[in-house]
């Protein structure tokens, strides 16, 4: 079976189980609902500074329900040794890891637009840039997603992972969430010059943690 | 029946003397299999933790038949199935499975094997039919062989209910039928009878009769010692991390 063939296998395994369990829809997004009503509510008297602001409350967001995306990838493989059924199916774990990447990447990218409509209702934002935006959350979600599989399964094997995962992955997520900021604020300032340069950082930093992620997630697997 | 130290070589062929009580002695009619090394460990340690849970085992499995694994609670079994598998590093010692080097490499020949370990590995929210495909194809099978090993174990009646809805014999089926459904050469069973009813278990022994006939290579660990040793051509005891072969009485 080809890398790609594998990839799709597992991508579509997890997506059906999410299909199937709901967890998206009845827990990571009413949760990343519930975050960006509760900005709302933080900021109200001035709803100027909840439009200026909208980028950073978004991806603060969407990176807060990502977790719960990430935790549950993982979860499934550790509930009735699923992650050893599927290590002894003698999958390549490049495979493994790119497959549940693009899993939590589908699962992120339709969170992102139930999120982005509930931010443009409630903080009042003028949408603007649509190419930008669509290349920067794109950009940033397969960094996001990479960089979630390679960590969520260095923590699969902890005891304390629900605590830890969190700890490890958002120092490291930093570069993601300020260039997916700074791309957004530009692109809805009409500055969409200003904004590539910081698609491009999300563009290298997703191919970065992809390449890495492919390379360094088979010992994690193996030992985790 | 008494047991003697380390080391231990079963080889199955015809012409050996096979010890009295096991399967193959009421059985003429065994295939003739080429004798070759399915499995070699030399002096295998693997740690849990910093325990030993195999200090220095020592095992030669020719292919063909079915060794039955005995021993207490907690004497390395399961490790030692685990290792087979490329579950679980070798620490030091060496270890030869199907041809491959464990300590070089855990995962080439984890297709050509099966393990029904204490866990389905299964997915709670897909169908018995879906696991079973779905392993098969990871595996690089096809959908056919999982549903033959599906219609095999009787759980086309089951085969669209879930796994989270499943019985604890259901699911052992259901373990057994991903095994199957791998065509594998060596088939590493761990406590296969823990939770099936008594067709699960005659449907088992169905099974592992067939996988030697077949010129399946099957190491069963289990405590269904009298029902175990009835199928099996040998039997190694494993007990302190160790493994003694018992010989005729």
């Amino acid at each position: 079976m080809s890398l790609l063939a594998e990839v799709r296998l597992v991508a579509a395994k997890d997506l059906r189980i999410e299909a199937r369990s709901r967890v998206l829809l009845a827990q990571v997004l009413p949760f990343g609902a519930i975050v960006v009503l509760l900005f709302a509510f933080a900021l109200d008297p001035d709803r100027g500074v909840l439009a200026r602001v909208a980028p950073g409350l978004f991806w603060i967001a969407v990176l807060l329900a990502a977790l719960l995306a990430i935790g549950r990838a993982f979860a499934l493989e550790q509930a009735h040794g699923a992650r050893d059924g599927l290590r002894l199916a003698g999958l390549d774990p490049a495979s493994v890891f790119l497959g549940k990447a693009a899993a939590i990447v589908v699962q992120l990218l339709v969170l992102e637009v139930v999120l982005g409509l509930g931010v443009v209702v409630l903080y009042g934002v003028d949408l603007r840039g649509g190419a930008v935006l669509a290349v920067a959350a794109v950009a940033a979600t397969l960094g996001l997603a990479s960089t979630g599989t390679l960590y969520g399964v260095l923590a699969a094997g902890l005891r304390a992972r629900e605590t830890l995962l969190p700890l490890l992955l958002l120092p490291v997520l930093a570069p993601v969430m300020l260039g997916a900021t700074r791309a957004f604020e530009d692109a809805l300032d009409g500055a969409t010059a200003d904004a590539w340069p910081w698609v491009a950082l999300l563009v290298v930093f997703a191919l970065l943690y992809t390449g890495v992620g492919m390379l360094a997630f088979g010992p994690l697997w193996e030992d985790a | 029946m008494r047991t003697r130290p380390v080391p231990l070589t079963i080889r199955r062929t015809v012409a050996e003397p096979r010890p009295r009580g096991f399967a193959a002695d009421r059985d003429a009619s065994l295939p003739l299999t080429p004798v070759s090394s399915v499995v070699r460990l030399r002096s295998a340690v693997c740690l849990l933790g910093r325990f030993p849970a195999l200090a220095g085992l020592d095992l030669d499995l020719d292919a063909g038949g079915v060794v039955l694994l005995s021993g207490p609670n907690g004497a390395g079994k399961t490790t030692l199935l685990k290792l087979l598998a490329g579950l679980l590093p070798l620490h030091s010692g060496e270890a030869t499975v199907l041809g491959t080097d464990l300590g070089l490499d855990r995962r080439s020949h984890r297709r050509r094997l099966a393990l029904v370990g204490h866990d389905t590995g299964c997915y709670d929210d897909l169908t018995v039919r879906e696991n079973l495909r779905f392993a098969a194809r990871a595996a690089g099978g096809h959908a056919g062989s999982a549903d033959a090993a599906m219609h095999r174990l009787g759980l086309d009646p089951i085969a669209d209910v879930v796994h989270a809805r499943l019985s604890a014999g259901q699911r052992r089926r259901l373990a057994l039928a991903v095994a199957l459904g791998r065509d594998p050469e060596l088939l590493l069973l761990d406590e296969p009878h823990a939770g099936l009813d008594a067709e699960g278990r005659e449907v088992l022994d169905a099974l592992l009769r067939d996988a030697r006939a077949e010129g399946r290579t099957v190491l069963v660990a289990s405590h269904e010692l009298d029902r175990t040793r009835a199928l099996a051509d040998r039997e190694v005891v494993v007990r302190g991390g160790r493994a003694y072969p018992v010989e005729a009485a």
